[in-house]
């Protein structure tokens, strides 16, 4: 059965041209960028190219640039590395729907003396700025806000929060991992301070991230060792990992223009279709601005997981925020802060397209998730009155 | 993905008796839709209202919720109530060979809604795990966000024999949202296991060195890894030479700042329970 893969926020495919342009550097150009020999230096040229590319997606400079091993290091480092710079300030501004990677650490440091904010969200996920300006204040090191939200694809309005930040003399992170490569960026002209990006979400192998570092920000490197990555990030670089990483952001800017036609148009097209088709549903985010590729739907007196083996019979890749697929039992935090209903915050399913998605596997989509539903709700003891009307 | 049987899935796929029974003898309901799952269970008897006929289920849930209620109604069909009130959440796991731990709660909710099902039409008292719904409940509340009793807790603990509260947890649900109850799940497990240990026998007399060596392993094994466990610990024998019994800390006790009291812990145990001249010192292993 070929897969119809709907997950792209969980991972990507490595484009074929990005794995070409790796595969090299394995077995025949292998040498170390550090090494004083030719064959350590033609690898250090491609390292450099692959940095010039990275940074031109974000329209950075390359220097900017720090090659990591994931988007979770970079949210370590950067965090971390505010604590550290600034050692009489103690609070960090953070909202409930962070990934985990910034959530438990931030929830780790409460432990160690940090005072942590969690901001809340509305019911379609939007942060309210007046609650992040009462937050601030002299004590607040680094404030992290997700660029966009990797359930529910919800896109925070990061430029009018950096500039707030940045009145009250803290740093500005953002963890962009979902949006980089689906949502022009440009550093030239941005309130951030620090970004964190991860390979394989755009196309690129997992293992490998960056932390895209305002020229002239203070910084304390998160692994100490070797002069890599100009003494900010010690460790040899994953030099294939990191020529891959720049294929991948060359092509997402060349694609960057089809990602928000074509695929927002298959979107919105699966969306439009499925509300129209299945009654008692509803769009996870729908009233706020999301990323191109993402949409989170929720069916009520369903479980997720249920759907999700069902979907997975006819070859469809998709997620949901149920708490039966993680081994946890409560439905995923970042619903639950939206104060999505009970009645449907198991039944969530998110669907995450890419540039790969094409029009005959939203048809297929389409065509079998209506009778999926159908089927559970036939099996579920709640919402008969409610459906039968 | 989860690993799940070929059986788990061919009951997902295709489950067997969905529906309802419009004149049932009995209807046992549990969970709820803020659970995440729901098991909604109807039996049919027969004249003499005794051996059960027919039995359909509706169930809102994941995929082995769905399976274990399948097999749940095809495990009780042809059974006298009192047979299906023998029928545990273990063998609803086994008919189906087997569920991942972390599901293991899925049967629990077959089992519950059986046991409530045939208590309300015996018309005694409905027991005590019915998820805070009208009925009556029965002891403590100890895990607020699912409506969990001690009593209920104490009986899975006993019947499954588990020792942490993770496997809590994954039976019943448990501990699983907030977490406020963990502790007291804990203090439950121990009770439990303390209450095993009381039947076994005291301290022996006069012992062989063959004999002591053997009783030092038992100790350990029965009554002092089970209370390490609960706390998410482990301990390995590594040698005993003479009294003086050399263990290795392992999982949570391993490097944890307070396995020095653990270690006099361990020895009184021994102490007590095999020999007043036994000595216990860590060691790398």
């Amino acid at each position: 059965m070929k897969e119809i893969y709907l997950d792209n926020n969980a991972t990507t495919k490595v484009d074929e041209a990005v794995f070409e342009e790796m595969r090299p550097y394995f077995c025949e150009l292998y040498g170390n960028p550090s090494s004083m020999h030719f064959f350590g230096g033609q690898v250090q040229k491609k390292v450099d190219e692959a940095r010039n590319r990275v940074a031109a997606l974000l329209g950075a400079q390359p220097e900017e640039i720090i090659f990591t091993a994931c988007g979770t290091e970079s949210d370590n480092a950067a965090i971390r590395s505010a604590l550290e710079v600034f050692p009489e300030k103690r609070h960090i501004v953070t909202s409930r729907v962070e990934h985990p990677a910034v959530l438990t650490l931030c929830r780790n440091l409460s432990k160690r003396g940090c005072r942590i904010t969690e901001l809340n969200v509305d019911s379609a996920g939007r942060l309210d700025l007046d609650e992040l300006a009462r937050s601030l204040d002299d004590d607040t090191a680094i404030v992290s806000l997700m660029y966009a939200n990797n359930e529910t694809g919800v896109v925070f309005p990061i430029e009018e929060i950096g500039a707030m930040v940045k009145a009250k003399g803290a740093l500005f992170h953002t963890d962009a991992v979902q949006a980089v490569g689906k949502i022009p960026l440009d550093m030239a002209t941005s309130t951030i301070d620090m970004l964190s990006l991860s390979g394989h979400k755009l196309h690129a192998p997992k293992g490998i991230g960056a932390l895209y570092l305002r020229k002239g920000v203070p910084f304390r490197p998160f692994l100490v060792g070797g002069h890599q990555e100009r003494s900010r990030r010690a460790g040899t670089e994953a030099t294939s990992s990191i020529i891959a990483l720049g294929k991948a952001c060359e092509l997402a800017a060349l694609h960057m223009e089809e990602e928000n036609t074509r695929v927002l148009a298959l979107r919105d097209r699966l969306e439009r279709e499925l509300l129209a088709r299945i009654p008692h549903a509803r769009i996870n985010g729908g009233g706020a601005e999301r990323l191109p590729n993402t949409l989170s739907i929720a069916f009520e007196f369903v479980e997720g997981e249920a759907i999700l083996l069902l979907l997975s019979e006819h070859g469809i890749c998709a997620s949901s925020g149920s708490a039966c697929t993680s081994g946890s039992l409560e439905p995923s935090h970042v619903l639950r802060a939206m104060g999505v209903p009970f009645t449907c915050a198991h039944g969530s399913i998110r669907f995450s397209l890419s540039r790969f998605t094409t029009d005959a596997e939203i048809d297929t989509v389409i065509r079998e998730l209506p009778p999926i539903i159908q089927r559970l709700r036939e099996i579920s003891p709640f919402g008969r009155e409610k459906l039968t009307k | 993905m989860w690993d799940y049987t070929d059986k788990v899935k061919e009951h997902f796929l295709n489950p067997r008796n969905v529906g309802e029974i419009e004149n049932a003898d009995a209807v046992g309901e549990v969970g709820s839709l803020a659970c995440g799952d729901a098991l909604k269970l109807f039996i049919k008897l027969d004249d003499t209202k005794e051996r059960i006929v027919d039995a359909k289920f509706q169930t809102f849930g994941c995929g082995s919720a769905i399976a274990s209620s399948s097999a749940l109604t095809e495990m009780i069909k042809g059974k006298t109530l009192d047979e299906a009130l023998g029928v545990t959440n273990k063998e609803i796991a086994d008919f189906l060979g087997g569920l991942p731990e972390e599901k293991m709660h899925c049967s629990v909710m077959g089992q519950e809604a059986l046991e409530v099902a045939i208590a309300k039409y015996r018309g005694g008292p409905v027991p005590s795990h019915d998820h805070g719904h009208e009925h009556e409940q029965e002891g403590e509340i100890v895990c607020k966000c699912f409506g969990l009793t001690d009593g209920f807790l104490r009986k899975v603990i006993a019947s499954n024999k588990l020792h942490t509260a993770e496997q809590v947890t994954h039976f019943t649900k448990a501990g699983g949202a907030c977490g406020g109850c963990i502790p007291k799940i804990k203090e439950l497990i121990a009770e439990v296991l303390g209450e095993q240990v009381k039947d076994e026998p005291r301290k022996p007399g006069k012992l062989t060195n063959l004999r002591k060596m053997q009783l030092i392993q038992e100790t350990l094994e029965k009554e002092i890894r089970p209370l390490l466990w609960a706390d998410g610990g482990d301990l390995e024998l590594v040698d005993i030479a003479g009294a003086n019994v050399q263990i290795a800390f392992r999982k949570a006790c391993a490097g944890c700042v307070s396995s020095g009291y653990t270690a006099r812990f361990v020895e009184q145990k021994l102490k007590d329970l095999v020999s007043d001249d036994i000595t216990v010192e860590e060691v790398e292993g």
